[in-house]
């Protein structure tokens, strides 16, 4: 009985230390972040989103997307993106997901060697040189890169649909390129967004 | 520059960031839970909220401190989830059902963070900063409180079971270095691209014609003290493989930084309070090795890219960001299972099988290497005790340690710690596999499918809450099971602990003799090191046998 008292004496005090920290660290701590995030830090903080000429906006009805999360893009003239597990189509971020299938489900090998098998014929390459991104699902399923390996694969079916040459698609991909960061952190990758947004321009919209 | 050389040099880049911070935190860690003056604003602070912050608590005392503070948390955290959808900021979300609020509640409460649900498409933003951000913070202060309650009753003798004041370590925590700390962090954070607004969903035209739908939220204040305090429960669903929480090679070495920092700068700060810095050094050594061991494992794992689908793919990247590749999510991975923060930059459950055994491996030895903000200091403390007692029994001495003696009574509450986690573990599993509702849940069949079922017992009973995601655990059963795991599994050995520390500070300090096993020397490191692995592999190794042993051996 004495314990159930001292318990509901502590808890008492703990609810008013908890009513303290819910106003200090729940509200005003993240409407402070956000009060300056948003006055000196606007486009990142409401999501790094680009018009279709490439130029920096808050604005999303002026938007086509984030340079930070991957798309759809279904038009032969474009970079194709990673396949993605979010969602029923991919790319939903309202439905954020890696496939979650182990190393050795028999689902993912089957995935896997469709995909090799249609990234291939739509590069019309063999299909031991699609690239190990290309056949995988990412953890967000909202990838925004792609290897650079995988990128390269694409020139020339981008650079044919687009009427561009292949060297200067191939240029366009250089350009977009980013190694890891400080020489040694993450793995090399190419923004499909911000490369596609330089392919249109390239062919004149 | 080979992969293999990049994924060295960059534990190599982050060693060095610790061992620059690390002492300095240290010092201020121990500074915070020993100074007797309190700030101004603290001292309005306790008189507004009518807390007495000079009590020098009983270990009981300050036991019923905790355990009613985390109470009235997980009841606050259960109503805001059932009422969210009728406060401000709910983006129309709905009710969480009553299995689901419980299991929230006590996953934040309790430092877990297990998350059953999706954040994108479950949790308004209210909920997100005013519910499960705030338990970010004061859980993980309630870490760190019952640390520094046990390094004090391990510095004290004949101070009659006292071990400090829960209120004041719980809010010099927050106050002097949670909230500064994660308010420069989100700043950062949002300068590399995290979110930060109060948005819901909204519409974009893609490039090829169709919507997307951007989402928004106070991603970066939460991101912070979500690595900071060792939480992890991520914003979306995705957590930190989502580019709004971790949009690149540099953030996502800030996140690790973060969530390795505090349980490393414990060690320190404990060596600080017990007036023998060699100590926490000998305590840092133990787990700086078992997490850099782990470190190397994981990453050799996941760059070798073994199993059927990573061979056939030509790597390791299902369930890995390409910014990231496969050294910085092995690095990821293995410092937040080591930990007990569970944030994962990489689906864990697409692991290879040896790269997911490690991470269940950092699991079951009760993170401890650097293990959770506090949780991890007193678990290695705990097994310190452990290693003591059994080099007793080897020179036929009665153990001690820094001048404690270990008795019999001692040694019996540190064997019930020891077992409550393996207790749990094995039966939760047990339940897991046995339960028509459990087995529903398994994504694949066969060892992976144990895994599964392991992995998230194991997160919830050590407070980890990250997954082999593929296991369905929205469901009644698995909400209610896991949620017993989390609520026992934080809070038995946390009594216990302070039972501990409670009876050091009780006796007379036993003088350094001949026999007196030094605890800073090289010899007590690798015994230390030994008990560890070893208590676990006794307990662990039939079940890890048949799970990702058999799955990386197939």
């Amino acid at each position: 009985m004495t314990e159930l008292f001292a318990l509901l004496r502590h808890s008492l005090a703990g609810l008013r230390v908890l009513l303290a920290a819910t106003v200090v660290c729940g509200i005003a701590y993240p409407l402070a972040v956000t009060g300056i995030a948003q006055g000196v830090l606007p486009w990142r903080a409401e999501g790094s989103l680009v018009t279709a000429a490439g130029a920096h906006t808050t604005d999303p009805g002026a938007a086509v997307g984030s340079v930070l999360l991957g798309q759809r893009s279904s038009d032969a003239g474009f970079f194709v993106p990673r396949p993605s597990a979010a969602g029923d189509d991919g790319y939903d971020p309202l439905s954020t997901s890696g496939s979650n299938l182990g190393p050795e489900s028999s689902e993912l090998v089957a995935d896997i060697r469709a995909r090799r098998a249609e990234v291939a014929e739509r590069e019309g390459v063999r299909p031991d040189q699609v690239p190990a991104d290309a056949v995988t699902a990412s953890a967000s399923g909202l990838d925004p890169d792609i290897s650079p390996a995988y990128a390269a694969l694409q020139v020339p079916r981008v650079a044919r649909a687009a009427g561009l040459p292949t060297a200067q698609v191939a240029a366009l991909v250089t350009e977009h390129t980013d190694g890891r960061s400080l020489g040694v952190l993450g793995s090399g990758h190419v923004n499909v967004l911000l490369l596609n947004l330089a392919v249109r321009e390239a062919a004149g919209g | 520059m080979s992969a293999v050389l990049a994924a060295v040099l960059q534990v190599l880049l982050l060693v060095l960031l610790l061992a620059l911070v690390v002492p300095l935190l240290g010092r201020y860690l121990a500074h915070l839970f020993t100074a007797p003056t309190h700030l101004r604003f603290e001292r309005a602070t306790y008189r507004l909220l009518r807390v007495d912050p000079d009590a020098d608590q009983h270990w009981r005392s300050y036991a019923f401190s905790v355990l009613g503070f985390s109470l009235v948390s997980v009841l606050f955290l259960f109503v805001f989830g059932r009422v969210q959808q009728w406060l401000p900021l709910d983006i129309g979300m709905s009710a969480l059902p009553a299995d689901g609020a419980w299991n929230t509640a006590v996953s934040f409460a309790t430092n877990t963070n297990w998350q059953w649900y999706s954040g994108e498409a479950a949790i308004g933003h209210l909920m997100q900063m005013a519910g499960l951000a705030v338990q970010n913070f004061v859980s993980a202060g309630v870490g760190l409180a019952v640390a520094a309650a046990f390094a004090r009753g391990l510095a004290r003798t004949s101070a009659g079971g006292r071990v400090g004041n829960f209120w004041s370590d719980l809010v010099r925590v927050v106050l002097r270095l949670l909230l500064p700390a994660s308010f420069v962090a989100a700043l950062v954070l949002v300068a590399l691209g995290v979110v930060q607004n109060l948005s819901g969903p909204r519409g974009v035209t893609t490039l090829d014609g169709g919507t997307q739908q951007v989402t928004g939220g106070p991603v970066a204040s939460q991101e912070a003290i979500k690595e900071i305090g060792t939480n992890g429960g991520g914003f979306y669903n995705a957590n930190s493989s989502h580019p709004f929480e971790n949009p690149t090679a540099l953030s996502n070495l800030l996140e690790i930084f973060l969530l390795l920092v505090i349980p490393f700068a414990m060690a320190w700060a404990f060596g600080v309070i017990v007036r023998d810095r060699r100590q926490g050094g000998a305590v840092m050594a133990v787990m700086g090795s078992l997490w850099l061991v782990s470190v190397g494992l994981l990453t050799w794992a996941e760059l070798a890219g073994h199993g059927t689908a990573p061979s056939l793919a030509g790597a390791a990247m299902e369930g890995k960001e390409t910014r990231f590749g496969e050294a910085a999510s092995a690095l990821f991975a293995a410092s937040t299972t080591a930990t007990s923060t569970g944030s994962v930059n990489a689906m864990h459950d697409s692991l290879t099988a040896p790269g997911g055994g490690v991470a269940i491996v950092n699991m079951l030895l009760g993170e401890v290497a650097p293990g959770g903000v506090g949780a991890g200091l007193y678990g290695m403390l705990m097994l310190a005790v452990v290693t003591v007692f059994l080099a007793g029994l080897m020179v036929g001495r009665t153990p001690e340690y820094l001048g404690h003696k270990i008795g019999q009574r001692e040694i019996v509450v540190v064997a019930l710690y020891i077992l409550t986690m393996p207790v749990l573990v094995l039966a939760g599993v047990a339940i897991g596999l046995t339960a028509p509702a459990g087995l529903a849940g398994l994504q694949e069949s066969g060892s992976h499918g144990l895994s599964e079922a392991l992995y998230a017992v194991a997160s919830a009973s050590n407070n980890n809450g990250s997954a082999f995601a593929g296991l369905a655990t929205g469901t009644p059963f698995w909400n209610t099971l896991l949620g017993l795991c989390m609520l026992l599994g934080r809070f038995v050995p946390i009594v216990l602990v302070l039972a501990l520390a409670g009876r050091f500070a009780a006796q007379h300090r036993v003088p350094v003799g001949a026999g007196t096993l030094p605890t800073h020397r090289p010899l007590f490191v690798i015994l230390l090191s030994g008990v560890t692995v070893i208590v676990v592999g006794l307990t662990f190794v039939p079940v890890l046998a048949l799970g990702p042993i058999a799955e990386s051996l197939s």
